[in-house]
């Protein structure tokens, strides 16, 4: 995490820069799945043949149940009824599905970022003829003498 | 589809209309088509934001849940007095600043990009009103970046005017991008003590177990991401050139909506998340914030006072504002964070229509430094009598809403025992009247340039952006006389975010 930030603050060079917020997003991503992750766990996924079961419908409808209702219910999502399930492993223990859907929509933020980043890089470029830091500076303060 | 059906999902729709909006606009091609579709979902957002308006004042806070989902599970809109004030301050300065916007635009970037940009400009209003209504911790990154990036895009559009804008957006990108990925650190870390990402839930569950060093380290990282978007004081220097360099249309925009939304945020945070009067909180108000806003409010005073270009004077001038702010919220007493709230609001009054009198006589005479400046009280008298009033409003001067502000918020400092808060008010207000008379001075008492047969050179001014200036100075003065709306909603806001939290 903080050879990413460490790279975005020492590099000059923008394109260098971007890639240091790279890595720095995708430690951040990696701190957040490896919290999702319970011991002796099972990956998030039921095995059981698609039948989507009446918690799932229940927590969709519109009712006015209570959260403590709501969240009474949620050992049966994910312990299933024991009956139906296969594996004998199963309804043990689910690692949290929660932070890889955090992550899957922070990762499009961060795709969305670095290309709107590389675009204005790419415009930079354009405009200045370099991509370094302190050229760009120095071209700044060049025109501004120009102008006085 | 009844009448009934969009009231009751009116707080749903005020983010999903501009954000669906701002994907069709770009769609249309045409700049005048564009315009005007944005101009309509502009107008239909502010109507749903007065719906809630109208629902909060009536005593009742609404809660929306998404996809009825119930509350610790599914994400909620929550709009309380707080944030509705936000809602409704920002869909207004997006109407207006679409209004003033369409001749400015049409000089400042090429024609065929015009769609693509009142696109972006409508879905940057989604995201920023997204974050002031969720309720859940996560969703309020999303929005935040939303509106970030569109912000991005929208700033580095000022390239055809000043290259330097590619670099101000550039430097924004970066530094905003990490302001929101600390800002997602702390919301993991509070998700890895707490279990949950509802605000009011976090803050239930934080009130129940105490806080421990994961829940400390994630305040800390909350607190310095969202400094970043704030433009807290040693955290600003994205500021001064993001809003120098970006179309004078964004410039008003931003100055008068983002960083107050991001401010709403750290206060949602401080407040309602983390409950006021826990020892590192309260550390951190007397230690960091109170010091920095007092810094901010004198140090970015004088370098505004030092500025040549109109444009960062005034971008100088709201870090220093944004100090107000701060230092409004860091006393904790609700007549403190109630000044604060009234500040914020009056803040984007006045900075705005100054950001659009300076544009309007950019339009019409070139303007950037202020000696150019010079006779625009004989050359556009109308746009420099509208700078002068906000100018006013900016300084403190009795009979404009600036006056109200610090007004209740030197009462709060000296109920605090503040004297040092007071001094750094009076300070930098002093500060004030130096940028603020330097303008006025060069506007009135110095000559116009004049064409060679010695004429006075006189310009109209086009007249959408000249309504939506004095739609602003006259807020400025009508808040002044009348300022029970904001001050209600402050006040209530205040007493709800302290009561709930002491209780």
């Amino acid at each position: 995490m903080m050879t990413g930030l460490y790279v975005v603050i020492s590099t000059g060079n923008l394109v260098k820069k971007l890639v240091g917020i790279g890595l720095f997003q995708t430690s951040v991503f990696q701190l957040y799945i490896s919290l999702s992750k319970v011991r002796g766990a099972q990956p998030p996924i039921i095995e059981k043949p698609a039948k989507y079961g009446d918690a799932v419908k229940s927590a969709g409808e519109k009712s006015a149940e209570t959260v403590t209702d709501l969240l009474a219910k949620i050992p049966e999502v994910t312990a299933l009824d024991p009956a139906s399930v296969y594996d004998p492993l199963m309804g043990v223990a689910y690692s949290n599905p929660l932070p890889h859907v955090l992550i899957l929509t922070a990762i499009v933020v961060g795709v969305a970022t670095l290309a709107v980043g590389l675009a204005l890089v790419v415009r930079i470029r354009e405009a200045y003829g370099t991509i370094e830091e302190d050229a760009i500076d120095d071209a700044e303060y060049k025109a501004e003498v120009n102008a006085s | 589809m009844s009448f009934e059906i969009l009231l009751s999902n009116a707080a749903a729709l005020v983010v999903v209309v501009p954000l669906l909006g701002g994907a069709i606009a770009m769609l249309l091609g045409s700049s005048r088509l564009a315009w005007s579709w944005s101009l309509i979902c502009a107008l239909a957002t502010f109507s749903l934001s007065l719906v809630l308006l109208s629902g909060v004042l009536s005593g009742e806070n609404i809660s929306y849940e998404m996809g009825a989902w119930v509350s610790p599970l599914g994400i909620l809109f929550e709009i309380d007095a707080l944030n509705v004030l936000l809602i409704t301050l920002v869909s207004a300065m997006g109407l207006l600043a679409l209004l003033y916007g369409l001749p400015t635009i049409d000089q400042e970037i090429d024609r065929h990009k015009h769609a693509m940009f009142f696109g972006t400009f409508l879905i940057c209003v989604a995201g920023l009103i997204g974050v002031s209504i969720t309720g859940d911790a996560f969703n309020v990154f999303v929005f935040l970046e939303v509106s970030s990036i569109s912000t991005y895009v929208l700033v580095a559009m000022g390239s055809k005017q000043n290259r330097q804008a590619l670099t101000a957006s550039f430097n924004y990108l970066i530094l905003g991008t990490i302001g929101a990925t600390f800002f997602v650190i702390g919301v993991g870390l509070l998700y890895m003590a707490t279990g949950t990402l509802n605000m009011v839930d976090i803050s239930r569950v934080l009130a129940e177990t105490g806080s421990d060093r994961v829940v400390r380290a994630a305040f800390a990282f909350i607190v310095i991401g969202l400094g970043l978007k704030i433009a807290m004081f040693p955290l600003h220097t994205w500021l001064p050139n993001a809003y120098s360099f970006s179309p004078s249309m964004i410039g008003v925009f931003l100055a008068s909506t983002a960083t107050k939304v991001a401010l709403y945020m750290l206060i949602r945070f401080l407040y309602t998340v983390f409950s006021a009067g826990q020892s590192f909180e309260t550390a951190m108000f007397d230690y960091v914030l109170a010091p920095m806003a007092v810094t901010a409010m004198i140090v970015c005073s004088v370098q505004a006072s030092f500025q040549s270009d109109v444009r960062r004077l005034l971008a100088y001038s709201s870090v220093a504002q944004i100090g107000y702010m701060l230092l409004g919220l860091s006393m904790g007493t609700v007549a403190g964070l109630a000044a604060g709230l009234i500040h914020l609001f009056n803040h984007a009054l006045m900075k705005g229509a100054l950001f659009m009198a300076v544009g309007i006589a950019g339009l019409g005479l070139g303007v950037v430094r202020i000696s150019e400046m010079r006779g625009l009280g004989k050359t556009m008298p109308l746009t420099a009598a509208g700078l002068t009033i906000a100018g006013l409003s900016l300084m403190g001067v009795p009979l404009t809403a600036g006056f109200i502000s610090k007004y209740y918020l030197v009462i709060a400092a000296l109920e605090n025992g503040w004297w040092w808060a007071v001094v750094a008010i009076v300070v930098s207000s002093v500060l004030a009247i130096f940028y603020v008379g330097r303008m006025i001075e060069v506007m009135y008492l110095q000559e116009p340039p004049k064409t060679a047969d010695d004429a006075v050179v006189t310009v109209r001014s086009p007249i959408l952006p000249l309504v939506a200036l004095y739609v602003l100075v006259i807020a400025n003065v009508w808040f002044f006389f009348d300022p029970s709306l904001p001050m209600g909603l402050a006040n209530t806001a205040a007493n709800e975010l302290i009561g709930g939290a002491g209780s």
